[in-house]
């Protein structure tokens, strides 16, 4: 059989509320029956059990949300980008939504290779029953203003083997106070992959507070790559909307 | 957004958490508030179990068809999330608006297998529902349990206030309307259930009273006040291309064991083996149209971008336009996105060219179910698989390229003996001969072999339901017996025997044919610790034969002991449409090996012709 060369887009969503509990490879199953049941071109690979051509960028994890979601799929023809959006949440359900689409160039290499930072809000849940909330409050918000300003930020970071303390100033880029919010712009991907939960941790060591998982929610803002100038953009930057 | 039961803590503490969180793909969304009936339809094992149950699809979408009432589902919470719910006194709650069980007008329980018994009492205790149908006053749900294990429903009968006894199409729309009209008239719960008891189908088990014999035999099964019925004539779908399907099955977030659309091709099976219960219960068989399935096929695809169809049916190959239907599959639906997952199909030149389009040779296997090693034991359990067949659909599957075979038996059958029980060695052996006589260049390398035994459990409603099961011990001999033939034979290594845990069967035999005695044993079972006895790493045995102890009940007198023709049955006041003379006259068939012809063939006058359908009619048509 001939190899067909097929169109490469990439597809931005949101994953939020409930949805934060549904799994990576979920989140995958889900897309590959959506884009079946909006009938959309979808190109598959050949041999004897076709797969979608699909491909997601960077892993978020359990709990969760995010509005900077991507993933890379092959069409055999397209549609407009309007068109492609239209159909997408036709078939989405509560908490995911598509809110962009654009056709990459034939070389793209796919996006979970170029995947170089993602920004963060960590919100500070309120819980009644924490009478230690705003103090805790304030003294993070302070902490995030300083951070940056330590020699070294010292993390135990838990592998499947072993756990080793390990220096994560080299992967936070930004961090800050935001309102009421943390914000934060760390390193992502495969030269190094910070995970928010870790710079919590680091801010709650600081303040002398226990770190609790469920204290916080994260949220992901978007996913960037750099661009020829070594410069952080938007992953929709390596092509353009389908008119 | 719908506020969940449970915290953001818990569900990211416990395993997959979107067993719990429902709002899946084509889930029926309606204002609780609009509707006159909410009806929690449960499936009581976990999740991933549950959400592939067809029957669970049908009625959730044909009650939710109904503007005046919602259906939503429940299934059994994980061990994890059990103990949490206990610790925190959490209430089960509805999938589709995270609502108490408790708060429900019904409470629907589907009976698919007697090990599920302990996680009903699981769902009943979480709900915070009364475990007992006599403690439950008018705020309680109406517990009503139905599916195969309704036909006989007597050991958990004191559990559930109704049972739905036949098929569920047909009487929920009377039930909801007795419900409404009564609940108007601030009625009782007893007059609630009576009025219910009077609708075609539905066995009111308070309303019976049994009395035993001293040797623990029931001496009289009878009802209770005027009018409640003697007997229970099964609900059956006649116009089988009327009732509704769902077109727009739900699509679950995580992978469950069904991952696939569905389509009932068939109802009921013309076969009549001896010892399978779905063959009897669902008589008459009927068919769907096929131009219907096709459109089936088509818009559900449509609906659920499932990558798999499947075809559902007791005996597929038996479908009158079967070839036309999966020629249809593999032209119009199949084009290289959607797979088609075969059933069990007879082999024959159809089936292996088929086979050979849709599936991979090198991976797939070549199923048989002779059921029994014997010819002599095939003709008692009328399973018209003779070796001969078995040989030609092999040889023609081996010169196709295929290496790869499986078979299934039982063991325990009615008049076994061991040299009945040596025939399956043999006829593995006999297939690996046949294997090798193809000449080395023009077959695929080795032959593999798998032999699959389970131990017989008799069931209600077949020829069987008087005989013995046989006794552990001897069940075990037995199978080790098979194992040492194994090693006997010229090709054993190229041979797999396997053969199914002991202590399981044995509890399924009781409850598959027990009475009303046993509601206290799965009770104080359930209360030691016993839940999820269907899975092995939760299955306890001891606390089970602590249970029975304890009760003074022994298993022997339901599992070994042979059943006089004469005697009353637990599931006696049950009328399925074959009649007791018909099973009984096959007993005695099967005990002289004397084989009864299919539907197709000729008429036995089973009685299923009383509903007025199906395959018996199918020649005046």
């Amino acid at each position: 059989m001939e190899e067909v060369s097929a169109l490469k887009v990439r597809i931005k969503y949101t994953k939020s509320g409930h949805f934060k509990f549904i799994g990576h490879l979920d989140v995958m199953r889900f897309f590959q029956k959506a884009v079946k049941r909006a009938g959309l071109d979808i190109a598959y690979s050949q041999g004897f059990s076709p797969h979608q051509l699909m491909s997601f960028a960077a892993p978020l994890a359990l709990g969760v949300t995010s509005e900077g979601e991507y993933f890379d799929a092959e069409f055999n023809s397209l549609v407009s980008s309007d068109e492609f959006v239209r159909r997408f949440n036709e078939q989405m359900v509560e908490g995911m939504m598509v809110n962009d689409v654009i056709l990459l160039p034939d070389n793209a290499r796919n996006s979970m290779s170029i995947v170089a930072a993602s920004d963060y809000h960590i919100t500070i849940i309120d819980k009644e029953e924490d009478i230690y909330l705003a103090d805790r409050k304030v003294k993070l918000l302070e902490a995030a203003n300083h951070l940056l300003e330590k020699e070294t930020i010292e993390v135990l970071r838990k592998t499947k083997k072993n756990e080793k303390v390990e220096d994560i100033k080299k992967g936070i880029y930004q961090i800050y106070p935001d309102g009421d919010q943390i914000y934060m712009l760390l390193a992502t991907g495969s030269e190094y992959n910070l995970k928010p939960e870790l710079v919590v941790e680091a801010l709650c060591k600081e303040i002398g507070y226990e770190y609790k998982k469920f204290d916080y929610q994260i949220h992901r803002i978007e996913t960037y790559m750099r661009n020829e100038k070594g410069k952080l953009v938007s992953l929709l930057e390596s092509g353009t909307r389908i008119e | 957004m719908t506020k969940l039961a449970l915290s953001d803590e818990i569900l990211m503490e416990i395993e997959k958490p979107a067993r719990y969180i429902g709002n899946e793909v084509n889930m029926v969304k309606k204002d609780p508030e609009n509707v006159d009936i909410r009806f929690c339809m449960c499936f009581p094992d976990v999740y991933e179990i549950g959400m592939s149950h067809l029957g669970i699809q049908i009625l959730y979408d044909m009650i939710n068809k109904r503007e005046d009432a919602y259906c939503e589902r429940v299934y059994s919470p994980w061990p994890d999330l059990d103990q949490i719910m206990r610790e925190k006194e959490i209430s089960l709650f509805s999938l589709e608006t995270q609502t108490p069980i408790s708060e429900f007008d019904f409470l629907g329980i589907t009976l698919q297998y007697e090990m599920c018994y302990t996680n009903i009492l699981q769902i009943l205790e979480l709900s915070h529902i009364p475990i007992w149908a006599k403690d439950r006053t008018l705020q309680d749900p109406i517990v009503i349990g139905g599916g195969p294990c309704s036909y006989n429903p007597e050991p958990i009968a004191d559990f559930f206030d109704v049972f739905y006894i036949g098929e569920g199409e047909t009487r929920y729309h009377d039930i909801f309307e007795v419900y409404k009209t009564l609940r108007e008239q601030k009625a009782s719960r007893e007059e609630i259930l009576y009025k219910i008891s009077q609708i075609p189908g539905m066995y009111v088990p308070s309303l019976y009273e049994v009395s035993y014999h001293s040797d623990g035999t029931i001496a009289s099964f009878a009802p209770k006040g005027d009018g409640v019925p003697k007997t229970i004539l099964k609900e059956i779908v006649l116009d089988f291309d009327q009732v509704p399907y769902p077109e727009k099955p739900l699509v679950p977030y995580i992978k469950v064991t069904q991952d696939r659309v569905t389509l009932e091709i068939m109802r009921g099976c013309i076969r009549g083996c001896r010892f399978c219960q779905a063959g009897m219960i669902y008589r008459p068989t009927r068919q769907k149209n096929v131009e219907l399935l096709k459109q089936y096929a088509k818009k559900m695809i449509k609906a659920t971008g499932h990558e798999e169809i499947s075809l559902s049916s007791l005996s597929s190959s038996d479908y009158e336009c079967l070839k036309e239907f999966i020629y249809f599959l593999m032209d119009e639906i199949s084009n290289n996105d959607v797979n088609i997952s075969l059933p069990s199909l007879r082999i024959d030149a159809f089936s292996l060219d088929v086979m050979k389009k849709v599936q991979d040779i090198k991976k797939s296997s070549l199923t048989f179910a002779p059921e029994a090693g014997s010819q002599r034991l095939r003709d008692v359990i009328n399973k018209g698989l003779t070796e001969e067949i078995i040989l030609n659909g092999a040889m023609q599957a081996f010169q196709g390229g295929w290496n790869k075979v499986k078979f299934y038996f039982m063991l325990g059958l009615p008049t076994e003996t061991d040299r009945d029980a040596e025939g399956i060695p043999e006829l593995c052996e006999t297939v690996a001969e046949a294997y090798y006589t193809i000449p080395k260049e023009e077959r695929n390398g080795k032959v593999s072999i798998t032999a699959s035994a389970s131990y017989f459990v008799p069931k209600p409603f077949t020829p069987f339901q008087w005989a013995p099961m046989l006794d552990p011990a001897s069940y075990r001999e037995r199978a080790h017996h098979v194992k040492d033939t194994f090693r006997q034979q010229l090709n054993f290594k190229s041979m797999k025997f396997n053969y199914h845990e002991t202590d399981v069967s044995v509890l399924e035999g009781v409850f598959a044919r027990g009475d009303r005695k046993l509601s206290k044993v799965i009770y104080d079972a359930y209360k030691s610790g016993c839940i999820f006895d269907s899975w092995t790493e939760f299955f306890d045995n001891d606390k089970w034969i602590a249970a029975f102890e304890k009760n003074g009940i022994s298993m022997e007198f339901y599992t070994t002991r042979e059943r006089d023709v004469t005697e009353i049955l637990p599931w006696d006041f049950i009328d399925i449409g074959v009649t007791k003379r018909f099973l009984a006259s096959e007993w005695d068939k099967a005990k002289q090996g004397i084989v009864t012809l299919n539907c197709r063939e000729k008429c036995s006058g089973c009685g299923a012709a009383r509903f007025g359908g199906g395959v018996c009619f199918e020649s005046k048509n």
